[in-house]
């Protein structure tokens, strides 16, 4: 059997419900390891040997989380029996040997990560750069098979060891909750990047599945297959035309492209996490969430508190305010404030610290200029936000502007939007060359005559194809604004009368069947973010 | 817990620091704005705030930073 993403049949007919039968047979102290044992199985039915990448990892958080735990123990043991004046120097003593320990650890899974996704990158780089100074060496560069989610478990081991470093919890002695912990299988493909604090225990609680844990677990799996089946998987073929050649499009096709990539990304990541949270929800696994309708965002810094959120609160809490609240950006701070007060004064320290983070995501993403382009676009956007905020606000006091009302709102939502969509041409394109060209080709060739003759529908979606994902997305837009005024759909569909909620669910499921784009003639799209 | 009042609506005017619960979980202080915050109580109250201190936990109302400025000058 092959599992090519959350949404594939083998996983939703087959190895899910297998798992689930599986996990209700197995009695409560056991059902830990079943699912330990069905994880494992499907991070080997993906990635067959490249499973030994997640055991060292593993196994190696396990062991220096112990040997930090014994540290600590010694040191409390000390500082318990030492004189005044001595426990500073006991401290820094200990506290030197706990960063040997975590320094050791974050370069051992950073370089695995490195060498399996970057060293390509680094040394057809260095090779053009050895070329253009005309020196005849060339360096011999590593093709290495890249385990799937090594991305996502990586920053999960590295955020284990860093707050078993900092005590904001102890470490775990129990191999297998901890091994759960890394593999859980709905997780281990594509996220969202869980702490140890919020899932470990109640990974390995082992609670029984409960009847209102299985209907809302199926209702949002078949919410996600929804917009991704129905939404993704019918655009993939126009975008894969246009993004192909788009220099034989005129601009207007370039920029519905564009706008309409940015939707399938949406959907086939949201829908995949929905169908991830489903799975974890129906083990009764709150596994924390990772979108909040950002497309309602009115800048791009709330955009990214929004999307792909367990990324960016790792990012805040491993990178952001480690180095900015490092002594010398501290001190920087201090003394940029009282110059230039409390807006400007703390952008200096936030800045660098914003750029590190921002070099981080873009590369996070893939091992190309186009992505470390896609950081910095983004980078220098919230800076400019955050720099020009004193001036747009004095400029809309002026023009009496009220900020807080509808207009003003939705003049931020959509300039958040097209600020987006320009960002995710960059991150589709195949180059930082085809990206560039094909933003110059969108603004200088911008036409609507490909739109109003007809041609947009030659392009691998007919006029039906159009009106289908229209449709489903306005099911997706009406749920998103139910969301951001505060109500639970899932839980108002659970309230009705058995006849209202199955005439829904029933609604959906032949929406599914019927419009969902499978079979000959479709290509699915590949689990966009499984590759990083 | 005037003088952190005090600060807290220099560094971000305009807001019910003795109501509001929910300073980080609603976006009121932003990250630049914690910046500022916690060079300012660092100064004003001989303190030095870690790292894994900047948590949600103990910024979401000036209640909860309060007792973090105790509970950092306890044990300094």
């Amino acid at each position: 059997m092959s599992i090519s993403s959350y949404c594939s049949l083998a996983y939703l007919a087959v190895f899910l419900p297998a798992v689930i039968l599986l996990y209700s047979l197995a009695p409560r102290k056991a059902r830990p390891f079943a699912l330990l044992f069905a994880s494992y199985g499907f991070f080997w039915m993906v990635s067959g040997k490249l499973l030994a990448y997640l055991l060292v990892s593993t196994f190696s958080i396990h062991h220096a989380g112990i040997w930090l735990a014994l540290t600590q123990k010694e040191r409390d043991l000390l500082l318990e029996q030492a004189a005044r004046g001595e426990k500073k120097e006991i401290r820094g003593h200990f506290q030197k040997k706990q960063r040997r320990i975590v320094l050791g650890m974050v370069c051992l899974h950073v370089g695995i990560l490195a060498a399996l996704k970057y060293a390509s990158f680094l040394g057809g780089n260095l090779n053009t750069l050895l070329a253009a100074l005309k020196i005849p060496f060339t360096l011999p560069i590593p093709s290495w098979a890249v385990p799937i989610g090594i991305s996502f478990y990586t920053l999960q081991a590295v955020s284990y060891i860093l707050d078993v470093y900092h005590e904001k919890f102890p470490a775990d002695r129990n191999l297998g909750r901890l091994a759960l912990y890394m593999a859980f299988f709905p997780q281990v493909m594509e996220g969202p990047i869980c702490r140890y604090r919020d899932t470990a225990s109640q990974l390995w609680e082992g609670a029984p599945i409960r009847f209102r844990n299985l209907a809302f677990g199926l209702q949002r799996i078949l919410f996600g297959l929804m917009k991704k089946v129905v939404i993704a998987d019918r655009l993939n073929a126009f975008i894969q035309s246009v993004f192909g050649d788009y220099a034989s499009q005129d601009g207007g096709i370039l920029a519905l492209s564009v706008v309409l990539y940015t939707c399938q990304l949406y959907m086939e990541f949201s829908g995949t996490m929905d169908v991830v949270l489903g799975s974890g929800e129906i083990f009764g696994i709150a596994l924390p969430e990772n979108f909040r309708q950002p497309f309602f965002s009115r800048s791009i810094s709330e955009f990214w508190q929004r999307w792909h959120i367990t990324l960016g609160t790792w990012f805040k809490d491993y990178i952001f305010y480690p180095l900015s609240m490092s002594g010398p950006l501290k001190k920087l701070t201090a003394r940029a404030r009282k110059r230039l007060g409390n807006h400007f004064g703390p952008l200096l320290a936030g800045a660098a610290a914003l750029f590190c983070v921002w070099v981080c995501n873009g590369l996070w993403h893939g091992a190309g200029w186009h992505y470390l382009f896609f950081g910095m676009y983004h980078f220098v956007l919230i800076l400019a936000g955050n720099l020009t905020e004193p001036l747009a606000r004095r400029v809309t006091g002026a023009l009496h502007i009220h900020r807080e009302r509808a207009p003003w709102k939705v003049f931020q939502i959509l300039r958040t939007g097209l600020l987006v969509c320009v960002g995710e041409l960059f991150f589709r394109a195949e180059s930082l060359r085809d990206g560039l060209a094909m933003f110059r080709r969108m603004v200088t060739g911008f036409s609507l005559a490909s739109i109003q003759n007809g041609a947009v529908y030659q392009l691998g979606m007919d006029k039906w194809d159009f009106l289908i994902v229209l449709a489903a997305v306005l099911v997706v837009l009406g749920h998103s604004m139910a969301r951001e005024r505060g109500a639970h759909p899932r839980q108002w569909i659970a309230g009705r009368c058995l006849p209202v909620r199955w005439a829904i669910y029933y609604g959906l499921i032949l929406f599914l069947i019927l419009f969902g784009a499978y079979g000959t003639g479709y290509v699915p799209v590949d689990p966009i973010y499984a590759n990083f | 817990m005037e003088a952190l009042l005090k600060i807290l609506e220099d560094v971000q005017p305009g807001v019910d620091y003795r109501n509001c619960r929910r300073l980080i979980d609603d976006h009121i202080l932003d990250s630049l704005s914690i910046l500022a915050l916690v060079a300012e109580l660092e100064e004003e109250f001989d303190i030095v705030i870690p790292t894994v201190e900047i948590i949600p936990d103990n910024f979401n109302s000036a209640e909860q930073i309060w007792a973090l400025i105790v509970r950092l000058r306890q044990e300094d």
